[in-house]
C-alpha cells in the first residue's frame, strides 16, 4: 500500500529533487553562509547604508564569485542551475548582496573571460575569483537607461591607448571598485574598456540617499581624459551585443535570485500571521490571509520550475535571450507584488525594519527596475510575438 | 595517521518532522537530508588535523542505501579523502552499526576512529561506546577538544561536573560533542574536487555482519502538547503548588 502523497508546502513541485547532487550540496552551502553569516549582518547594514568589503573576501573563499568559469581562472566551472541556486540563497537575505555577487560574476568576471585577452583574463580573473579585487560595470548614463545606445561616454584613440571621456551613472560597488568594465564609443561603435582604480582622471563618487539597495554601495563613474592602455581594451566585440551579452547572464541571476526574496517574505508573512493573534485567533485562520498566502506560493513554485528549465537550456546552449527576459520580468514583478502583500500582512510591524520585509520592498523596487525594467522587457517580448520593434 | 570518520544521513536539523498516520515511523519522504551534527563535527575535526598535518589520510564511511553516498560525498566537500559506503536497505541498530563498523576498522586499520557521540534520529549515543569494546579499543566520549601527543590522544570531555581530560592510547575511538569545532561551509572548488574523490562499496554480507534487529519499535508518537499554565493569586499558594503538585521543593 502506498502512503497518500504528502504536499510540501515549501517545495510543491519538489523542485530538490530535480537537481543533482552537486546542486544541492552547492544549495545547501550557500543557504547555510547565507543564514549564518549574512543574515545577521543585513539589519544594520540596511540601516546604515553601509557595505562590509569583507562579505566580497568570504563570497571569493567559498567560491562564489564566476563560480562559473573554469579553474584555471579561478572560477569552479559550476553550471548555470548552481549559480541560479547561489544567487537565490544570497538575494534571500538581501538583493544588494546578490547585486554585488551578480555584478562581480556576470558583469565583470564574465566580460573578461568571454571578450577579453588571455592577458586580460589571467591579469584580473584570478583576483577577482578570491574577491582581492572588486569589479563594477559602466553601462548606464545620467541620459542614457533603457537606450543604451545612447550613450555619450566616448573614447578617441590616442598614442598607445584610449582617452576616455564621460559619466556613468548608477554603478552597483564602483565606489569601492579595483577593475571597472566600462563601454564608451570609439568612432561612435561602442566598445568595452578595462580601466583600474587609480588612473588618472577616474573618479567614483558614491551616490547617497537611496532607499532600495542600501546593504550595497553605488556610485558614478566620472572619467576626465583618462588614458587607458591599448592592452586594455576588448579586441573584438562591437556594439551593444558586448554589454547585452553579460547583462543576459546576470539578468538569468537575477529571475532566480527575486525569488528568493518573494520566498524569505512568503515565509515571513505565514510565520507572522500564525503568531500574531487578533479577535482570539491567529491572523492566519482568515480566508483572506490565506488566499495571500496561496497566491504567494504559487507564483513562487510557477516562477522557480520555470527558471530549472530556464537553467537547464542554459546549461545546454539552448537559451534563447527573450526567455531571459521572460522571467526576469516575471519573478522581479511578481516578486515585488509578494513583499508589498507581505508587508501589508505584517500590519505596523511590517514598516519596521526589524521585519525584513519592508526592506525586500525597497531592494525590489530597483530589481524591478534596473537590467532591463519591467515594461523594456516586455517589449523585447512583444518584438519576439509580432516581429514589429516598438522600443521608440 | 590515519583517520576513520563514520557519518550518518539524517533528516536535517532544521526539518520539522511529522509521524506517520499509522504512527510507525516519522515520514521522511521528500525531506532535506544532512550529515548528523555530531558527525559533521567529526568530519571538521579530522579535516583540521590533517591541515595541521598530524593526520594523513581521512576517511568517511556510512552505512545506508544508495542516497547516504550524498552525505559522503558533503563529508568529501569538507575535505575528506575517500569514501566507504556499507550497501544496506535495512535501517542498522546501533550494535549492528557497530559491528559493521569493526570490520571496516580491521580493514582500513586507522589510528583513530573519530565519530558523533549521537546521531539527532535515534538518539542513542551507543555507537562508538560499542565499537570501543568490539575493537578492543581505548574511548573518549563528549570530547569538546582533542589533541594528540605523541601515540596518545588527549581528549577533554564534558561531564556533569565541569571537564575531565584523559589520554588514550592509539588506537582510539572519541566521539565529539557540540563545542568541539564550529565546522567550515564546503567551498565551490572543493564540491567541484569531492566528484573525483572515490567511494568504494561494500555490504555487510561481503564484511561477514549478519544485521540482526534486536528491538521492536511498537509505536511512534508525536510528543504531547503542552497544557495551558495556571495563574496563582499569591506567593503562597505558588510555594504550595510547587510543593504538592510539581514536588519540586
Amino acid at each position: 500500500m502506498h502512503n497518500t502523497p504528502q504536499f510540501n508546502w515549501q517545495d510543491p513541485l519538489q523542485l530538490t529533487l530535480q537537481l543533482s547532487e552537486e546542486e544541492r550540496m552547492i544549495r545547501d552551502a550557500a543557504h547555510n553562509y547565507c543564514q549564518d553569516k549574512l543574515q545577521p549582518r543585513v539589519l544594520l547594514a540596511n540601516r546604515q547604508e553601509s557595505f562590509d568589503r569583507d562579505i566580497m573576501f568570504e563570497l571569493g573563499e567559498l567560491g562564489l564569485l564566476g563560480s562559473t568559469l573554469p579553474e584555471a581562472y579561478g572560477g569552479s566551472a559550476a553550471n548555470y542551475v548552481s549559480y541560479g541556486l547561489i544567487a537565490r540563497e544570497v538575494e534571500r537575505v538581501d538583493s544588494g548582496y546578490r547585486s554585488a555577487m551578480s555584478v562581480q560574476s556576470s558583469l565583470v568576471m564574465y566580460p573578461i573571460y568571454t571578450y577579453g585577452t588571455e592577458q586580460q583574463r589571467c591579469k584580473f580573473l584570478p583576483k577577482l575569483a578570491t574577491g582581492e579585487w572588486v569589479g563594477c560595470f559602466g553601462l548606464t548614463e545620467p541620459n542614457s537607461g533603457s537606450d543604451p545606445a545612447s550613450m555619450l561616454s566616448k573614447a578617441t584613440k590616442v598614442d598607445g591607448g584610449y582617452c576616455l571621456n564621460g559619466t556613468k551613472m548608477w554603478i552597483t560597488n564602483s565606489p569601492i571598485a579595483d577593475v571597472f568594465v566600462v563601454w564608451a564609443k570609439l568612432d561612435n561603435v561602442i566598445r568595452g574598456f578595462i580601466l583600474e582604480k587609480g588612473m588618472h582622471g577616474l573618479s567614483t563618487p558614491k551616490i547617497e540617499g537611496k532607499f532600495s539597495l542600501r546593504a550595497s554601495i553605488t556610485g558614478e563613474i566620472v572619467m576626465e581624459n583618462v588614458f587607458v592602455p591599448e592592452e586594455n581594451i576588448f579586441p573584438e566585440i562591437t556594439g551593444l551585443k558586448g554589454p547585452f551579452g553579460c547583462l543576459n547572464k546576470a539578468r538569468y541571476g537575477i529571475a532566480w535570485g527575486s525569488l528568493g526574496a518573494a520566498e524569505y517574505c512568503f515565509n515571513a508573512a505565514r510565520s507572522y500571521t500564525l503568531d500574531r493573534q487578533q479577535f482570539n485567533r491567529p491572523l492566519a485562520a482568515n480566508q483572506l490571509v490565506q488566499k495571500k498566502l496561496a497566491d504567494m506560493q504559487t507564483e513562487i513554485s510557477l516562477g522557480l520550475q520555470s527558471c530549472l528549465q530556464m537553467g537547464r537550456l542554459m546549461d545546454t546552449h539552448q537559451c534563447p535571450v527573450e526567455l531571459i527576459s521572460l522571467l526576469k520580468r516575471n519573478n522581479c514583478g511578481k516578486a515585488l507584488d509578494i513583499a508589498r502583500i507581505a508587508r501589508d500582512m505584517h500590519g505596523g510591524n511590517g514598516i519596521s525594519d526589524e521585519f525584513g520585509v519592508i526592506r525586500h520592498v525597497m531592494n525590489l523596487e530597483a530589481v524591478n527596475t534596473y537590467e532591463g525594467t519591467h515594461d523594456v522587457h516586455a517589449l523585447i517580448l512583444g518584438r519576439a510575438i509580432t516581429g514589429i520593434p516598438a522600443f521608440c | 595517521m590515519k583517520i576513520l570518520v563514520p557519518i550518518k544521513r539524517v533528516v536535517d536539523y532544521n526539518v520539522k518532522v511529522r509521524v506517520k498516520s499509522d504512527n510507525t515511523d516519522v515520514d521522511l519522504s521528500n525531506l532535506k537530508m544532512s550529515i548528523n551534527p555530531f558527525c559533521e563535527i567529526a568530519v571538521e575535526e579530522a579535516v583540521r588535523l590533517k591541515e595541521a598535518g598530524v593526520a594523513s589520510e581521512v576517511v568517511v564511511v556510512s552505512v545506508g542505501d544508495k542516497a547516504c553516498q550524498e552525505q559522503i560525498r558533503t563529508a568529501l566537500a569538507l575535505g575528506a579523502d575517500r569514501g566507504i559506503q556499507v550497501d544496506t536497505d535495512q535501517k542498522p541498530l546501533p550494535l549492528s552499526i557497530a559491528k559493521l563498523l569493526h570490520k571496516v576498522v580491521e580493514q582500513e586499520d586507522p589510528s583513530i576512529v573519530l565519530l558523533g557521540k549521537q546521531t539527532i534520529d535515534g538518539d542513542n549515543n551507543q555507537t562508538g561506546q560499542m565499537l570501543a569494546a568490539l575493537a578492543g579499543m581505548g574511548q573518549g566520549t563528549f570530547a569538546s577538544e582533542l589533541k594528540i601527543d605523541g601515540d596518545k590522544a588527549l581528549v577533554t570531555r564534558e561531564v556533569d561536573g565541569g571537564l575531565v581530560t584523559v589520554a588514550l592510547s592509539l588506537p582510539a575511538v572519541v566521539t565529539t560533542d557540540l563545542r568541539l569545532n564550529e565546522p567550515r561551509y564546503a567551498s565551490l572548488p572543493n564540491i567541484m574536487k569531492a566528484k573525483r574523490k572515490p567511494i568504494t562499496v561494500t555490504t555487510p554480507e561481503e564484511l561477514g555482519v549478519t544485521i540482526e534487529s534486536t528491538v521492536e519499535v511498537l509505536k511512534v508518537e508525536s510528543p504531547a502538547s503542552r497544557s495551558a499554565g495556571v495563574m496563582v493569586d499569591s506567593v503562597e499558594q505558588l510555594i504550595e503548588k510547587l510543593k504538592t503538585e510539581a514536588k519540586v521543593i
